[in-house]
């Protein structure tokens, strides 16, 4: 086994973890905001930021979906030691990584139940650039207004149906941002 | 290469040893390089899966603690140990004499820990198989001659 692979986990597993999850939430409770999330080091090509927040939200028990230019041996390689998550297709995948062109499009994933709209599918997309510039967001979580650059195609795509829906997270370098299913967005 | 300098062997022995004695064994090597931490000891638990005769359905026996650690030789060899229990300790001196075994100090390594190791097993194995032994019954049938 390459040593890449086996490198890049927390250092301190427990207060990392706790500290990266804050990053997580905060960034899910207040879409638009941007936050910082560093820890965790994968094999080129994913952020900082996308294997921190796979190293705090995965485990054995989370399938996960590598897309595109994310699914290499050197990352794969490096899920089974440091996740341990099983990796499958799209519509099974409770968290999915990648770029937007590699995720799209997003009928295959999993929107939850009426009963269970918790068991949907994450989407971490791998995005070149995350500014508070773009697409206007309204929504809980959010004051007034909140801007985001939002991968193109990305809020034509997600179809309403809440309670049902996919959440995203926009990881760049070892920056975050999230939308979730709730919040409304225009361009 | 023989049985009880196989990999597969070694790490089986060290998974079964008492709490402790790898540690205790390891402190009689001598001087060991230092490790780095690839992921730190930490306790979690598995599933016992267990088979009734030899054709049985597998079943959940149980779960029980296990501990493993994962570290990195100054020379790049990586160790891996998982111990029953909880002992920190234990699962990070399992996996450098895991890292040991596979470099060249794998001859002193294997005399001073792993061969001891062995022979516990062996003994703990002998003791608890006399013991079951001795509770044997031994039933006699006449032969009724209606066949």
């Amino acid at each position: 086994m390459d040593n890449a692979a086996l490198q890049g986990g927390f250092i301190d597993p427990a207060r990392d973890a706790a500290r990266a999850f804050r990053a997580g939430m905060e960034a899910m409770a207040r879409p638009g905001t941007i936050q910082t999330l560093n820890g965790c080091t994968a094999p080129a090509p994913m952020s900082v930021a996308a294997a921190t927040l796979l190293s705090t939200l995965c485990d054995a028990e989370t399938p996960l979906h590598l897309a595109g230019t994310c699914d290499t041996d050197g990352v794969r390689k490096w899920v089974r030691f440091h996740l341990g998550a099983p990796l499958v297709g799209r519509a099974d995948a409770m968290f999915a990584v990648g770029d937007w062109d590699a995720l799209a499009p997003l009928d295959a994933y999993a929107v939850g139940t009426p009963d269970y709209p918790d068991r949907s599918a994450t989407l971490i997309v791998e995005v070149a650039a995350l500014t508070n510039t773009g697409a206007t967001l309204t929504g809980p979580g959010i004051a007034q207004t909140a801007t985001l650059s939002l991968p193109d195609g990305l809020l034509a795509a997600r179809v309403a149906r809440y309670p049902l829906g996919i959440d995203f997270y926009f990881t760049c370098g070892d920056r975050i941002a999230a939308l979730p299913r709730t919040t409304k967005g225009a361009r | 290469m023989t049985e009880s300098t196989d990999r597969k062997t070694w790490l089986g022995l060290l998974a079964r040893a008492p709490q402790g004695r790898i540690a205790s064994l390891l402190s009689q090597v001598g001087p060991v390089p230092p490790a780095t931490d690839l992921r730190r000891p930490e306790a979690g638990s598995v599933m016992v899966q267990g088979r009734a005769g030899g054709t049985g359905n597998a079943f959940n026996l149980g779960e029980m603690t296990v501990t493993r650690c994962s570290l990195q030789l100054p020379c790049g060899t990586v160790g891996h140990g998982y111990v029953q229990g909880r002992s920190k300790t234990d699962a990070r001196a399992a996996a450098v004499v895991d890292a040991l075994l596979q470099t060249d100090h794998a001859d002193r390594v294997h005399a001073t820990v792993t061969a001891p190791l062995a022979a516990e097993a062996a003994a703990r194995q002998k003791s608890r198989a006399a013991k079951a032994a001795a509770t044997r019954v031994e039933f006699f049938t006449l032969v009724r001659g209606e066949d």
